[in-house]
């Protein structure tokens, strides 16, 4: 996991906001390019590894989709030398005044996301939560630099540098997609030791955070037979302790809803619990809010699988993860794929897991 | 029109045997994502009926039936197998299930209704709290999904899991002019589709699909949709009549359809502005044959056409529903000759559809 | 071109009933173009050329539809009850008047309001077709209608209609069309339907179209209005490009390219980041297995009411703009 580690640090010190996932994916495709056969990129952006399986040809083709996007803020107007913005993705204003970010200028800036004094706010505003339209972003330059370096449209990214807590646990901004990407570049090194049938795609998504545009779009050339879907979900943390939220260490939790295919939930958790792993099951009534929204219902449909990492204080720039967990969903996913028969379709038919 | 001679058949009518299939599909259990219990019998009752059965990877029932002479035209037909109800999120006291909603259901709906849970239908309740510890102006707000729980018992402890479903427990009747039952949105539309498999027409490909997940965003209907690449689809659903008296009085001017006033025929809703072309062929085709019809109030909501009609580079489509009263409750009241309405105008609807339909541009 | 836009924002074409702006548009275009087919959904998508070395299968569009209303329900009294067909703002229609596909004008009224400072909503209000009872009416539910006003030029370079949202992005695609002699792209031109109600037409055109480039044109909000919405873009400054809007963001690449476009040609451009709303582009982004897409928009004032004003000389720079983009191989670096 050290190697996989210091990728995963690395992710987490680049900008890669939705719709501008350039950064982030040639570090991404650098990583995979001794793990993957091929590699290509599809037109929106998103990144596609080939791993080529050992079974007789025309081969299945199982998709791991992980996103890569993540959220942000855009420059929408300068005054005074100061930065007006935009999210990107859900952003929760309340957690940005004092936030360091980089303004990616015609050079990158440091910057400091400022709320102004209620007397300067409208009057509603009085004692609430500064909301986005009224916070600046301030780079500390002059307004003549400010207009010299920077343009209405640039990305204004989370600048937090990423930190180890006790436990094995790591904090950072974008973690959302560091951690789903980690597993997936998991799941890959753990393979190389293994000899699986099928060919594994493994597919990094762009703009999962605002419309789904890499899911909707990457399965469509690809026609996986089955798609598995990594993302975060919920960690039991402060202001996290209903049934959406689950214990730490305890990843990955095992999707179940109508965006996933139910007797491959079912073989999933076969699996966990003959490897003695500790998978909850995640009820998602409907929306799973993950890519396999968007992956189920492309074409003539495809078969998914969502696997959840637990994360604290998601899209906030300290959201914190255990390590393990996304181990664990690496080589859990790993050793579904090696399981996996030739003939593994006709085994999760609709009506087997009733 | 049509070159078929459309008197030379009599319209179907609703039977014993016809009401018997829907008590079957009203009183099974499909929440959206799980309708495996809907589906087994849909593949039970169309077997030998059909040339080909698919069941894809969502989980719809795909049926073709082969039309006869050189290039038939390929008519998709669709009904939504699966129903709103709930599903099991969290066991926090023996037998107590914390539970989310599964498509649009009113929340003032839910106490005091009796349920059934899990792939056994364990009998369960949605209680809610004794009026004798309320809160002085508790009554005075709708109680939250949070503080509400399916109770099986307290010997119920560990029978149900995260992630099972729940329905309403509401057994089938009929009553009068009515039949009344739970989930008859959209078993209507489902028995309906058997009901054309056994009489079908023999000079179209009949495409039906029976869909999975329509209460959660039209999903089976996308992939159903794209995997037939029909020429012209028919759905088949059922929609609320709001048709009961205003407070004040007033002329209901926001009815949406009216019950006893036969099939609602679609103009716009919220997901389909429907094919003019085909609103114009029914409403003949139901003028022909004396088969009355309503218009549905153009506005919001929506059926499986949404997802249908824009798949691939488009697909000219109509909506039709058999209207009822007290949709997404246990209970819907619909009336029976509103079914046989809207099962006549479907049949004498394929019999007379071809190619000429879609000679004018939309 | 002043007439060209008046003729297409006089036309009626609510969402789903476009057919008459339709044939206006297929008589304009009908010499310059290989091929024109109407789809399943009632668009018009025109061929233009072929793929020559360095060249792309480009689909650009603009929509036909325009808000309007669809009667519900006619009273005993013969008052025309409505819905919205798209996004319909309540607090434009008091007073205003809309006219039927059948021809039959009315004018929208409501019933007694209780709070003047609240707007009625659309269920307190009617169209009153000078009908005296349900029998007498002259229109049924299910009848589409649209705003009814006249165009005007505001002063030289400002134009005030209806429904300039988007046939003045139809007008553009159509003078674009003409100006074009040669291109070494496969140009194909969508006129959609129904993209007030969600982008269905382009959704089904850019399925069946499958472009390798997508550029959609439409208006967009002009922030320079005492105390409006918070926008960088103006009115007079050139063609917005789109950087992001509610449902899309734009490729990045295709803005640069578009910015370059504009740096060659001199003229101004602005950069637009609209925080409600999106085009026919999403639709394109999103097809088969993705396709770069960007928006070239005109900024507009007061959108969705039936007077929206906008400048003619962003009209005349959007044309060139398109010209140059689409005359050009469009490399995406």
């Amino acid at each position: 996991m050290t190697e996989n580690q210091d990728f995963l640090k690395r992710l987490l010190t680049l900008p890669g906001l939705s719709g501008f996932e350039d950064p982030v994916r040639k570090v991404i495709a650098e990583e995979w390019q001794t793990l993957v056969d091929e590699l290509k990129v599809s037109p929106l952006g998103s990144l596609h590894g080939l791993k080529r399986g050992y079974g007789p040809e025309p081969r299945p083709r199982v998709l791991l989709a992980a996103h890569m996007d993540a959220i942000g803020l855009m420059v929408t107007s300068i005054q005074e030398g100061l930065l007006r913005v935009t999210a990107i993705g859900g952003v929760d204003p309340r957690i940005l005044p004092g936030t360091p970010v980089t303004v990616h200028g015609r050079r990158d800036l440091p910057a400091w996301v400022a709320a102004p004094p209620d007397h300067l706010l409208p009057p509603s505003q009085a004692g609430k939560p500064v909301s986005l339209e009224y916070l600046l972003v301030d780079t500390g330059l002059s307004a003549q630099e400010v207009a010299e370096l920077v343009r209405v449209g640039d990305l204004v990214s989370f600048n937090t540098q990423p930190v180890e807590l006790s436990g094995g646990v790591i904090a950072g901004h974008s973690l959302d997609k560091g951690a789903s990407v980690a597993a997936v570049t998991e799941c890959l090194r753990t393979l190389q030791q293994m000899k699986p049938g099928w060919d594994v795609w493994t597919v990094a998504t762009v703009q999962e955070e605002i419309t789904m545009a890499g899911a909707l779009t990457s399965p469509f050339d690809l026609r996986p037979q089955i798609a598995i879907v990594v993302d975060v979900t919920f960690a039991k943390g402060p202001g996290a302790s209903d049934y959406r939220a689950f214990e730490m260490d305890k990843g990955p939790m095992l999707g179940v809803g109508p965006n996933i295919h139910p007797a491959i939930f079912q073989s999933f958790k076969t699996l966990a619990e003959e490897l003695d792993l500790p998978c909850a099951v995640e009820p998602m009534p409907a929306h799973s809010g993950t890519d396999a929204f968007g992956i189920q219902v492309v074409a003539e449909g495809i078969p998914c699988m969502v696997l959840g990492i637990p994360l604290r204080y998601m899209h906030t720039p300290v959201e914190a993860v255990m390590l393990k967990d996304i181990r664990r969903t690496g080589w859990l996913m790993a050793q579904f794929i090696a399981r996996m028969e030739m003939n593994f379709m006709e085994k999760v038919r609709m009506e087997d897991a009733e | 029109m049509s070159t078929h001679n459309t008197h030379a058949f009599e319209l179907p009518v609703i039977g014993a045997e016809q009401i018997a299939l829907l008590e079957k599909l009203s009183n099974a259990v499909g929440i959206s994502g799980d309708e495996g219990e809907v589906r087994k019998i849909v593949l039970d009752e169309i077997k030998g009926l059909v040339d080909q059965i698919i069941v894809d990877s969502l989980g719809n029932v795909l049926a073709i039936c082969n039309g006869e002479g050189p290039d038939p035209l390929r008519v998709m037909l669709a009904a939504h197998m699966d129903e709103v109800g709930f599903m099991l999120v969290e066991e926090d006291a023996p037998g107590l299930y914390a539970f989310a909603v599964v498509g649009g259901v009113d929340l003032r709906h839910l106490p005091g209704k009796m349920v059934q849970a899990g792939k056994q239908h364990l009998p369960g309740v949605i209680g809610a709290k004794p009026i004798h510890l309320q809160e002085k102006d508790e009554n005075g707000r709708a109680i939250p999904l949070t503080s509400l729980r399916i109770d099986i018992g307290p010997g119920g402890k560990g029978k149900l899991k995260p992630g099972d479903r729940a329905a309403f427990a509401t057994a089938f009747q009929q009553v009068g002019p009515s039949i009344i039952g739970k989930a008859l949105d959209d078993r209507l539309g489902v028995a309906t589709l058997i009901e054309i498999l056994k009489r079908r027409p023999r000079q179209l490909t009949l495409q039906v699909a029976f869909t999975v997940q329509e209460e959660v965003g039209l999903r089976g209907a996308r992939v159903a949709g794209y995997a037939l690449n029909p020429d012209i689809a028919i759905i088949l659903d059922s929609t609320p009549s709001y048709d009961l008296p205003v407070w004040d009085g007033e002329e209901n001017i926001r009815y949406n359809t009216r019950i006893g006033c036969g099939p609602a025929i679609y103009t716009v809703d919220g997901a389909t502005i429907n094919d003019p072309r085909l609103i114009k062929f029914l409403a003949q085709i139901a003028e022909r044959h004396g088969i009355p019809f309503q218009f549905r109030q153009p506005g919001g909501g929506g059926t499986d056409a949404g997802a249908i009609h824009k798949t691939r580079g488009g697909v000219p489509s109509v909506s039709i529903s058999v209207p009822g009263r007290y949709q997404h409750t246990a209970a819907q009241i619909t009336r029976t000759d509103d079914w046989t309405h809207t099962l006549q105008l479907v049949y004498a609807a394929l019999h007379g559809l071809d190619r000429s339909v879609l000679a004018a541009e939309r | 071109m002043k007439a060209l836009i008046k003729k297409f924002v006089e036309a009626a074409g609510p969402s789903g009933f476009e057919n008459a702006v339709r044939d206006l548009v297929k008589a304009e275009i009908a010499p310059y173009v290989d091929r024109i087919e109407v789809d399943a959904l009632g668009s018009l998508i025109a061929w233009k050329g072929s793929r020559q070395p360095g060249g792309k299968r480009v689909m650009i569009s603009a929509h036909l539809d325009e808000i309007g209303v669809i009667a519900t329900h006619v009273d005993q009294n013969g008052f025309v009850r409505f819905t919205p067909l798209g996004a319909v703002r309540p607090h434009t229609c008091l007073g205003g008047r809309v006219i039927f596909q059948n021809g039959t004008r009315g004018v929208i009224g409501s019933e007694r309001l209780e709070d003047l400072a609240r707007t009625p909503g659309f269920e307190q209000m009617f169209i009153d077709v000078g009908a005296a009872s349900r029998e007498d009416c002259p229109v049924r539910t299910g009848d589409a209608g649209s705003f009814d006003r006249d165009f005007v030029a505001l002063s030289e370079n400002r134009l005030a209609a209806k429904a300039m949202d988007d046939r003045i992005g139809v007008a553009v695609q159509v003078e674009v069309i003409r100006q074009l002699k040669a291109s070494p792209n496969e140009l194909v031109f969508v006129f959609s339907t129904q993209e007030e109600v969600m982008l269905r037409g382009a959704t089904t055109a850019a399925y069946a179209v499958d472009p390798e480039i997508g550029i959609s044109i439409d208006v967009t909000v002009s922030g320079d209005t005492p105390r409006g919405i918070k926008m960088e873009t103006a009115l007079g400054k050139g063609p917005a490009i789109k950087v992001r809007d509610a449902g899309m963001i734009s490729d990045p690449r295709l803005v640069r390219h578009m910015c370059a476009a504009a740096e060659r040609l001199g003229i101004p451009v602005q950069l637009e980041i609209l925080e409600g709303g999106t085009t026919d582009a999403r639709a394109i982004q999103t097809t088969r297995a993705g396709v770069p897409a960007g928006c070239v928009s005109i900024p507009c004032r007061y959108i969705h009411s039936p007077s929206e004003v906008l400048d003619y000389q962003d009209v005349i720079n959007s044309v060139k703009l398109l010209v140059e983009l689409l005359g050009h191989p469009i490399d995406l670096q």
